[in-house]
């Protein structure tokens, strides 16, 4: 019996990623969840006249996108490297460049996807004007897989600590402000009438460079992080 | 079983020395492991032991000084067993993350069977016992078709049938050409020549 092709191991840990994501359902639940409490707060907070929210919510859409991201990014590789499967991983004779991909491949399909395809009802809670929901959705799906991708990183270097939580924060929330700075343009330009396009299209472009880049990191790191 | 031709080793460590703490754990240890030999790596607690099997098989990468030229596929089993909790026997052993084989459902059954888990393929791991999930992990040796063995301490928390059951593997595994390379504290009862490597205090070999 021969070792399976990089392709196919990918596939297999795709499947075993949501496999294990679906046996706990509450941690796709909680992102959600989370995203349906800051959003229910802001017009507590701010008040619920709905023209100051709609000038809010394209900036608030991202930022709590933007949070729950964060929240779940640190688990990615966690309960891998506390049960001894991330070394079986990293000593795999596929490439880690795919294996790290298949990962982050499944937390944006639990996280991200997801996040993206019900934020049009956030939305309209908020007032988004409707004519910016394709941006605001098509903004999101490409900005949560860049965050995946970066919090991954994160995520490879801190996992051998015990209380990454905080550390984890301070290494990637630098890099995720320029997504959250194109995206929120995205979705504001869509509402003031203007082509989110161009917005789209740097996303996208950092996105490939992200899933070029991110997978290089994260094999490094989580190599540092068995090896210490 | 693929084995390389008889002499060339498959694993050879050159000159390793390793410090922790400022304690000489080992220095200048040179081994050759070649086909069809049981290597027993033994020492105290603190000895080195799982530094060493680390090293071999390449997790450690930095801190050590020397060399190891690894030549063929191997398996490494660890302290820990690398059983998902939320997966049942025969998922972990389908989606396993060391990638080593792609295996049906018939070849998973029967050995999960002859590791003594028949009727609990389909079960939670969480239900098993910490013993049960390295006879999982076990299954794994009988699964894989891959010449070199590195097991750190194979026998914790298994039962004595379950003991000499592996024993027996081990020994079968070696007389068809393969090699093994373990830690334990026990001593091996096995129907074939034991190289032992003691990591005393600063061990040369």
């Amino acid at each position: 019996m021969t070792a399976p092709a990089a392709g196919q191991f990918c596939l297999r840990l795709l499947r075993r990623q949501l496999l294990l994501a679906v046996r706990r359902p509450v941690e796709i639940g909680n992102p959600l969840l989370f995203f349906a409490m800051v959003v229910a707060l802001f017009p507590l907070g701010l008040g619920p006249a709905p023209g100051t929210l709609a000038g809010f919510a394209s900036g608030v859409l991202w930022i709590t996108a933007l949070l729950s991201n964060l929240l779940t990014s640190d688990a990615v590789f966690r309960s891998d490297f506390e049960d001894g499967s991330l070394e079986q991983l990293l000593l795999a004779p596929q490439p880690l460049f795919l294996s790290v991909l298949a990962y982050i491949g499944a937390h944006w399909l639990t996280t991200g996807l997801l996040l993206a395809l019900v934020s049009p009802v956030f939305a309209l809670m908020l007032n988004l004007s409707t004519a910016a929901l394709g941006a605001l959705v098509a903004s999101l799906l490409i900005g949560t897989a860049l965050l995946s991708l970066i919090g991954g990183i994160g995520a490879s270097l801190t996992v051998g600590l015990k209380r990454g939580g905080m550390l984890i924060s301070l290494l990637i929330l630098p890099l995720y402000m320029p997504v959250l700075i194109f995206g929120s343009a995205a979705v504001q330009a869509a509402v003031s009438g203007l082509p989110a396009g161009p917005y789209l299209a740097i996303l996208g472009a950092m996105l490939c460079l992200a899933i070029a880049l991110a997978p290089l990191a994260m094999a490094a790191g989580l190599r540092i992080s068995i090896d210490a | 079983m693929p084995s390389s031709p008889t002499g060339a080793p498959l694993l050879a460590a050159r000159s390793l020395c390793l410090e922790r703490g400022g304690r000489q754990l080992f220095r200048n240890l040179s081994f050759d492991i070649l086909a069809g030999q049981l290597w027993q790596i033994e020492g105290s607690n603190g000895a080195g032991k799982t530094s060493l099997m680390r090293i071999l098989c390449g997790l450690s990468r930095y801190g050590y000084e020397g060399s190891v030229e690894r030549h063929v596929p191997f398996l490494y089993l660890g302290h820990q067993s690398a059983v998902k909790a939320l997966l049942t026997p025969r998922e972990n052993l389908a989606f396993h993350v060391s990638g080593e084989g792609q295996y049906g459902n018939e070849q998973i059954e029967s050995a999960l069977a002859e590791v003594g888990l028949y009727g609990y393929e389909d079960v939670a791991s969480h239900t098993l016992s910490a013993g049960q999930h390295r006879r999982v992990n076990l299954a794994r040796l009988l699964l894989s078709d891959t010449s070199l063995w590195l097991l750190d301490e194979p026998f914790t928390a298994i039962d004595t049938a379950g003991v000499d059951a592996l024993q027996a593997l081990l020994a079968s595994h070696v007389a068809a050409g393969g090699a093994v390379v373990m830690t334990s504290h026990q001593a091996l009862e096995v129907a074939c020549d034991v190289h032992v490597l003691n990591l005393g205090a600063g061990a040369t070999v």
